[in-house]
């Protein structure tokens, strides 16, 4: 049984080292690479077009993720009221979490369409305005467009692993301080929050990873356009490595996001110990 | 889950009516409709005849003339079918495949005890955290060199990369909550452990099983970018791939045919979601608590 578990390891640490050694190199398809040393960094570097991946990669991954996290619990606090048909409100809550990103994303695309979108439709109806929008159009209208997308398949996630959460508070806490004297909102503040903050660490953790590291949303509503100004470090070292035939540097541009990762991973695991520490150190 | 049970409605009698109609149901009907809005909107679309879909005269949100021609488009002059065909079996192959290697992992690492286990425990954590988009490139590579580009073993193989530390991770979890006393007994009526584990443990970890093969098989069905580099022939797409890339082509979008696809494509997870919806959520945010 150890065997198994040596294998996972080789196998999985592999090709991560691969990618880093190949970020070093000129590979091409097809052909095995000669060490370049830092030579792609540098180019990529003094090249627009990775800085602006840059760029939108931080700005997707922060306002999606700010976002998620607001609706992701005000959603949970939502669902952990008491109500109708509770179960059933949960399950499908979780649907766009289900369902394959890429099939969601095309009827989003469906939806952002620039002459047939049903969002344009109902709002020249309603008289909010007067031209259809583009919503994929233009760089900042589909910066917006694709973070609404990411917003609607991550949100559900947050907002049911914080709801797990929010059920192992115990209600005899609330009562307390609503004796006491704490307003809904501080009951929130110093209640909520405080307990809860272990597992919105790991919860965040989990969705700034996976948010800055998409990849099928992007490619599938605008391949990185318009003026590349949708394309994450993702989506631009795809285009790069696979049609672009550019091995070394597409791995290049995936290894500079290894940093970003362990940085999000390590924020996350040392706020996680020093909630408990002080939660240790106030009993 | 046990905590559910605990009574979180103590204060509610201290609401009006309007006021939860405000802070409580308003609020939820909007997520609601957010979230399940795309949905209806697909399924509305697939069932449109092209005029109706065309024209930004009618009324979109209502269908007057169903029609099953996107359908049978797809099913009859698209390889759709064949796509499904791929992502079934690229699912269930991966899915299996990843559960036995993830089985003798995680026992190994739960409860035999060897140096570095728990340093094992942990790598296998943070190799989940390796999102796909990093390790596509170099997994390529490898493939090109293994000579199975561009077929299902390309992603059959390739798989077990982010199906294998999760489901692990999974069970792992699972295994902790088995209490050891039982293996102890066994090992005392002269076990080996094999026989523990086939005959304990695995009995014992059915319903962790069922979430991790759920969690695999939903993962490996919504796989997209590692289809989408390892496999370029139309005959062997995974149904995602096959509709992005070839049902888009051209100028002229068949919505209608890439919306019937997209809802016949979500189909089998979400059916099986439905069926396993416990499991799913107490894999889920299990994983997340550890």
């Amino acid at each position: 049984m150890l065997p198994a578990a040596v294998l996972l390891l080789v196998f999985l640490t592999y090709p991560l080292g691969l990618g880093v050694w190949l970020g070093f190199t000129d590979a091409k398809i097809g052909r095995t690479g000669e060490w370049v040393g830092l030579e792609n960094f540098a180019f990529l570097f003094g090249d627009s077009v990775a800085r602006l991946s840059v760029f939108n990669t931080f700005f997707y991954t922060v306002v999606a993720s700010v976002l998620k996290f607001v609706l992701g619990l005000w959603l949970a606090l939502l669902l952990n009221r008491n109500l109708p048909f509770k179960a059933i409100l949960r399950a499908v809550v979780l649907l766009p979490f289900i369902v394959p990103t890429t099939l969601s994303a095309i009827a989003f695309w469906w939806m952002y369409d620039s002459q047939f979108s049903v969002i344009s439709w109902a709002l020249v109806r309603m008289g909010l305005i007067d031209r259809y929008i583009d919503f994929l159009g233009e760089p900042w209208l589909a910066r917006f467009s694709t973070i609404a997308a990411n917003i609607w398949r991550g949100m559900p996630f947050v907002a049911i692993c914080l709801l797990s959460g929010l059920q192992t508070i115990s209600p005899s806490l609330y009562e307390a301080a609503a004796l006491d004297g704490a307003t809904p909102w501080q009951r929130f503040r110093h209640v909520t929050l405080p307990l809860l903050t272990p597992i919105i660490a790991v919860v965040m953790t989990f969705s700034v990873l996976f948010t800055f590291a998409d990849f099928q949303l992007i490619y599938v509503l605008t391949r990185g356009g318009p003026l590349n100004s949708t394309h994450l470090m993702a989506t631009l070292s795809f285009q790069r490595a696979i049609p672009g035939g550019a091995l070394g540097e597409g791995a290049a541009l995936a290894t500079s996001m290894i940093p970003f990762l362990l940085a999000a991973i390590l924020f996350s695991y040392f706020g996680l110990q020093r909630r408990q520490w002080q939660q240790g150190g106030r009993d | 889950m046990a905590k559910e049970a605990v009574d979180t409605q103590g204060m509610n009698y201290l609401e009006s009516l309007p006021r939860r109609v405000v802070t409580l149901y308003a609020p939820l009907g909007t997520f609601l409709f957010v979230l399940l809005f795309p949905f209806y909107w697909m399924l509305m679309t697939s069932f449109k005849a092209n005029e109706e879909l065309l024209s930004q005269a009618h009324n979109p949100f209502w269908l007057v003339h169903p029609t099953l021609d996107h359908f049978k488009q797809l099913l009859f002059h698209t390889p759709y079918p064949e796509w499904m065909w791929n992502t079934v079996i690229v699912s269930l192959v991966s899915t299996f495949g990843s559960l036995a290697a993830s089985v003798f992992a995680a026992y190994a690492i739960e409860r035999l005890r060897f140096r570095g286990s728990k340093q094992l425990g942990l790598g296998i954590f943070l190799a989940y955290l390796v999102p796909p988009s990093i390790l596509f490139i170099p997994l390529s590579a490898i493939v090109f060199k293994l000579g199975i580009y561009d077929t299902r073993w390309a992603l059959i193989l390739t798989y077990p990369t982010f199906l294998i530390p999760f489901s692990t991770w999974l069970l792992m979890g699972y295994f902790r909550t088995i209490p050891f006393e039982l293996e102890e007994c066994a090992i005392i009526d002269g076990a080996t452990r094999w026989q523990i584990l086939v005959k304990i443990i695995l009995p014992l970890a059915v319903p962790g099983l069922i979430s991790a093969g759920i969690f695999a098989f939903t993962l490996s069905w919504n796989e997209f970018i590692y289809a989408l580099t390892f496999v370029s022939s139309s005959e062997v797409k995974t149904v995602s791939v096959g509709l992005v890339t070839e049902l888009t082509e051209g100028d002229v979008y068949h919505w209608g045919a890439l919306m019937a696809g997209a809802l016949l494509g979500s189909l089998p997870v979400a059916v099986m979601y439905s069926f396993f919806v416990q499991y799913y959520v107490s894999g889920m945010t299990g994983a997340v608590k550890e």
